[in-house]
């Protein structure tokens, strides 16, 4: 790991300022996906701004027909809300089942979503609850904010500050893990909200999140596990590694898709 | 012997635990000398290649950079040793490659030590690294036996044609064909052992240190066996006698055989010591471990196994091959023939057997003993074969093993051993028994309801243990004696320091031991304490592997208090003016037989210390030293049952039961025999469903950290349920077998029949370690076509 300028702004404007200060630098929440590859020096940046002592970004508030969830909430913290628990429960089992305690005590929703890792799962939760990405300067719709494997539409200076998500009358998430990592290989997030019922599969594509538009489409039809069963997503453009070939990563994509639907009551 | 409270026999909590518990163990990083500098190994990164050149005049210019050595730096130390000559069929020697160790002119795998960059701060050695340019001028590379074995495959080495190191047999070839001549059947079956990444917990580190002062050399290094190192390095690397050269094993957290081999960083720590005069320390990364610890297994065999009509074994014919990685490690070429050929009688009547075994050289890892060490292999393969015999011929899978079992023993097989003692009928019924396997269809129709597919397998074994009788493994090639030594020392006020030539590193011996001595002395179990570890300590050891710790090292400290006793009875009969033929010992007294004249242990050894009343001719003191070579292996044998249930959507197998009936000799401490036991269960199982070392077709190794390679969790572990059928030894005092390796050898077979039991109705009939979620998803699919 190179040497680098650790930043510790206590405000959003500091944040910001730090963050434009030097052209190297990188904003860091929980560190969980970040410091791993900075130890491998497959990143170096030269300043570190961190987000932990900027004030308001850990927040969780039921806004009536929605929830948001502050960007420096830990993964603990959203499964052990009881806002979340009581009204989007499949957001607070998702967030529980995101790697392992240690994971979860540190990593962030708002450097989740803004990393973009395609075996992440807030991502399906993003997409299939219809959340929406809240940053400085504005508001990004989940279907355009995951744009591709580490990819987001957020500038070099933005800062993810929140996300909201609108209750849905039922959702659940069913992952397959890998074995190794506890990262998903094909985790589906189906959610029945106000835009009708959406599909997010997380894990499975090079792309990222991805919607099941045949399954949405089969479950807006009859809400049952039945209805997405015989739905089958292609392998083209699966990921594969020793775990999981793209094969069974489709297969597996209807597997938790039938299962989550199940989940959903 | 008598059990007391903390005597053989007692759960008495480990003296260790205290320390590690509260992280005051002290392991080799935790140690720092004066004056210390940090090196930091460069790696090659690609699996086969010649050097063209290395230029480090940018890393000796980077700051606080004392110096870089390469190869040719090195040029003129000696070759890392291998410890074990095989000869191959045609009575010709293994072909054994010079190791050098810093690469010479090519590197051989990924990982192959480059260079040694020395600098004030890790830091600054790990960047100064960065700047060491070589020109690797990149050849094929062989990663796997099949590529190594291919037509016009890349050789590992000039002198290896083929890639061979050897071709070697064991048994009676000309007997095993008669024997399937006349077979009623014969079952074939080709199977793959994974090979595995051994993982301590901690990872390997060494620290070494010269004293120009006295000319001695001073190495801390992560080692299963110091004195070892200590013959290694000393005798065969860089040629320093052994008084000038103190190997120090502190706490060693997991070992697993990882750190039994004597390995290139800790010659070229030692040697960059003394070219420095100062000390150098060196930590391994895990991502380092991973392609520079040696790793295991590695098999990949065909066999068969010839059967009357009424399903009795006639004979057993094995073809293997084992890649040894790209180096001869320690043991390397003794894992896959001495350590494998001899265990296929199995605890069966088997007439005939023979096992050929050819072993390749390949650009991976050296591979060397991992938990088990060829055992589990061999175990694997025979009982997998046994399973599939039995579907074969529609017998049942218990009874198929109980027909064949041995039951007069002393047993000699065809394959070397022999057999002294056991009871495999006991162990199979006790096993069948706490597995209800009776009640089995019952569970499976209740798993069937759940749309589960559930299976039970089993595993009815031996092990050979207790490594090993010098004399008979000096005659297979063993350049070192296998003996081990113990030293008692009664103190002036009756405690007791102990030191073997065993090193515990996880195993409890500081306990184990300290129950058998104060067991033995009739002191207070506190008032003992063990000592390992250090080569300046202790007299001699071998160090700990092949379960031998406690069936030879317990047996050489048990011999020892034997000695003391006798001593003390001398002195005992001096104090009490009685014949020492008359001086009985017992619970730590002196006594006159018929008497009540007596005199305590400490007693005596004060006036052992303080000799003013002291029988003539006699030495003060009261410190004795055994020896003990082993006469014979020792054979712990058992059942093991897995039940498994498949999720036949995913293919995701969960391991709901396992019991364990085992027969380990004598148990000392039952808490430390069910730990081993645990411990060897979990492995096993981690290797039947889990642990894949895979390595790309250009030598990098695909699983090399924990994101891709799977060790087993706790969740992914039934609670077991361990049970116990003891048979003694007959041929060490205590009576002990070994417990260590256990769960590793037993388990894995009984996983996968299970696996396979599960999904037979489906129409799968055969499975490969590990068995992964999609590995059985995929031959579900392929049976339904």
């Amino acid at each position: 790991m190179n040497d680098f300028t650790y930043h510790a702004p206590t405000s959003l404007d500091e944040a910001l300022a730090a963050l434009r200060g030097a052209e190297g630098a990188k904003l860091i929440a929980g560190g969980h996906s970040l410091l791993p590859v900075m130890k491998l020096n497959l990143a170096a940046p030269s300043d570190l701004v961190s987000l932990a002592g900027v004030p308001g970004l850990a927040d969780i508030s039921d806004d009536g027909d929605s929830v948001t969830v502050g960007a420096m909430c830990t993964h603990a913290q959203v499964a052990g809300s009881a806002t979340v628990q009581g009204r989007i429960p499949a957001l607070a089992a998702m967030a529980d089942g995101i790697g392992d305690a240690q994971v979860r005590n540190a990593g962030t929703i708002g450097g989740s979503v803004a990393h973009n890792d395609p075996a992440a799962d807030y991502p399906a939760a993003c997409v299939a609850l219809g959340a929406t990405i809240v940053t400085d300067r504005r508001e990004i719709g989940a279907d355009d904010f995951f744009q591709g494997m580490f990819m987001t539409p957020l500038a070099g200076d933005e800062v993810v500050t929140a996300v909201r998500f609108p209750v849905p009358s039922r959702a659940a998430y069913a992952k397959f893990a890998n074995p190794a990592s506890k990262y998903a290989v094909a985790g589906v997030m189906v959610a029945d909200g106000p835009d009708g019922v959406r599909v997010a599969v997380t894990g499975a594509s090079g792309d990222g999140v991805f919607r099941v538009g045949e399954m949405e489409a089969a479950l807006a039809g009859s809400f049952s596990a039945d209805a997405v069963a015989g739905i089958s997503v292609s392998s083209d453009g699966m990921l594969s590694d020793t775990a999981a070939g793209a094969d069974y990563r489709a297969h597996l994509v209807t597997v938790m898709a039938k299962r989550a639907v199940e989940a959903c009551g | 012997m008598s059990a007391n409270g903390s005597g053989i026999g007692a759960s008495v909590k480990r003296k260790e635990d205290q320390r590690f518990l509260t992280g005051r163990g002290r392991y080799t990083d935790d140690i720092n000398l004066p004056g210390q500098l940090y090196g930091y190994i460069l790696r090659s990164p690609v699996a086969h290649a010649n050097i063209g050149g290395i230029d480090t005049s940018a890393a000796m210019a980077a700051p606080g950079v004392h110096a870089v050595f390469t190869g040719k730096d090195m040029e003129g130390v000696g070759s890392i040793p291998t410890g074990w000559l095989i000869h191959s069929k045609d009575g010709s020697p293994m072909v054994e490659p010079p190791h050098p160790a810093l690469a010479i002119g090519k590197v051989r795998y990924a990982g192959d030590c480059v260079a040694i960059v020395v600098a004030e701060t890790k830091r600054q050695a790990k960047a100064a690294a960065n700047l060491v340019d070589v020109d690797y001028q990149e050849l094929p590379a062989v990663a796997s036996i099949e590529a190594a074995e291919a037509d016009g495959a890349a050789q590992v080495f000039d002198e290896a044609p083929g890639n061979v190191c050897y071709d070697w047999e064991v048994g009676d070839k000309g007997a095993t064909d008669a024997a399937f001549e006349g077979a009623a059947h014969v079952v074939s079956i080709d199977v793959v052992n994974n090979r595995l990444v051994p993982n301590a917990i901690e990872p390997r580190a060494a620290i070494a240190n010269f004293d120009p002062a006295t000319d001695e050399y001073t190495l801390y290094t992560t080692s299963q066996n110091p004195h070892l190192i200590r013959l290694l390095l000393g005798a065969f690397v860089l040629g320093l006698p052994e008084h000038k050269l103190r190997i120090i094993a502190p706490d060693v957290g997991g070992g697993f055989g990882s750190k039994i081999p004597h390995y290139a960083e800790e010659a070229i720590l030692t040697w960059t010591a003394g070219q420095l005069g100062r000390p150098v320390k060196w930590t391994c990364e895990r991502i380092d471990a991973f392609k520079s610890d040696t790793h295991g297994r590695d098999h990949i065999s065909t066999a068969k196994l010839a059967l009357d009509a009424d399903g009795k074994f006639l004979g057993l014919h094995v073809s293997t091959k084992a890649n040894l990685g790209a180096y001869l490690s320690t043991f390397a070429t003794c894992v896959p023939t001495y350590l494998y050929g001899i265990l296929f009688a199995g605890p069966y009547t088997t007439p005939a057997v023979y096992c050929e075994v050819k072993s390749f050289f390949t650009n991976t890892v050296p591979v060397d003993a991992l938990r088990g060490a060829g055992r589990p292999e061999a175990t694997y393969l025979l009982e997998r074969l046994v399973d599939k015999a039995a579907v074969e011929l529609g017998m049942d899978r218990v009874e198929i093993r109980r027909q064949n079992f041995i039951r007069e023993f002393p047993y000699q097989t065809p394959v070397a051993l022999q057999y002294d003692q056991g009871d495999y009928d006991a162990t199979l019924d006790l096993a069948l028994d706490a597995s209800d396997w009776a009640g089995f269809e019952a569970r499976r129709a209740e798993a069937a309801a759940r749309g589960k597919c559930r299976g039970i397998g089993i595993s009815t074994f031996i092990e050979a243990c207790g490594i090993a009788p010098s004399a008979v493994v000096g005659s297979l090639g063993a350049r070192a004696g296998l003996y081990e030594s113990g030293s008692v020392r009664v103190h002036p006020t009756g405690s007791v320091s102990v030191f073997t030539g065993t090193h515990s590193h996880g195993q409890g011996h500081e306990t184990t031991f300290a129950q058998i001595v104060s067991d033995m002395l009739g002191v207070d179990f506190a008032a003992v304490d063990v000592v390992h570890g250090d080569s300046a300590k202790i007299p001699f050891g071998m160090g700990t592997y092949g379960s031998r710790s406690l069936a030879v090292g317990g047996t050489a400290i048990y011999l020892a208090v034997e000695k003391v006793i006798e001593k003390g009875k001398k002195i005992a009969a001096h104090l009490l003016e009685a014949s020492v033929e008359d001086i009985e010992f017992e619970n730590g007294s002196f006594t006159v037989a018929g008497t009540d004249r007596s005199t305590s242990l400490g007693d005596v050894a004060l006036t052992a210390y303080v000799p003013h009343n002291y029988p003539e001719g006699l030495e003060p003191g009261l410190e004795e030293t055994a020896f003990y070579d082993p006469l014979n292996f020792t054979f712990p044998a058992g059942t093991h049952v897995a039940e498994v249930e498949v999720d036949p959507e995913t293919g995701e197998v969960d391991v709901v039961a396992v019991t364990g009936a085992d027969d380990v000799g004598r148990i000392i401490n039952p808490m430390i025999v069910a730990g081993q036991l645990h411990g060897g269960l979990a492995h096993g199982i981690g290797q039947a469903l889990l642990e894949d070392c895979i390595y790309q077709d250009d030598g990098q190794l695909a699983t090399g950290s924990y994101l891709d390679y799977t060790m087993p969790r706790a969740a992914d572990l039934p609670s077991f349920n361990i049970n116990h059928n003891t048979t003694l030894c007959t041929h060490n005092p205590l009576g002990a077998k070994g417990v260590g390796e256990v769960g590793s050898i037993g388990i894995p077979p009984a996983v996968i029949n299970a696996v396979i039991d599960a999904l037979r109705p489906l129409g799968v009939n055969d499975m490969t370690m590990p068995a992964t979620s999609q590995r059985v998803w995929q031959a579900i699919q392929q049976a339904q076509g």
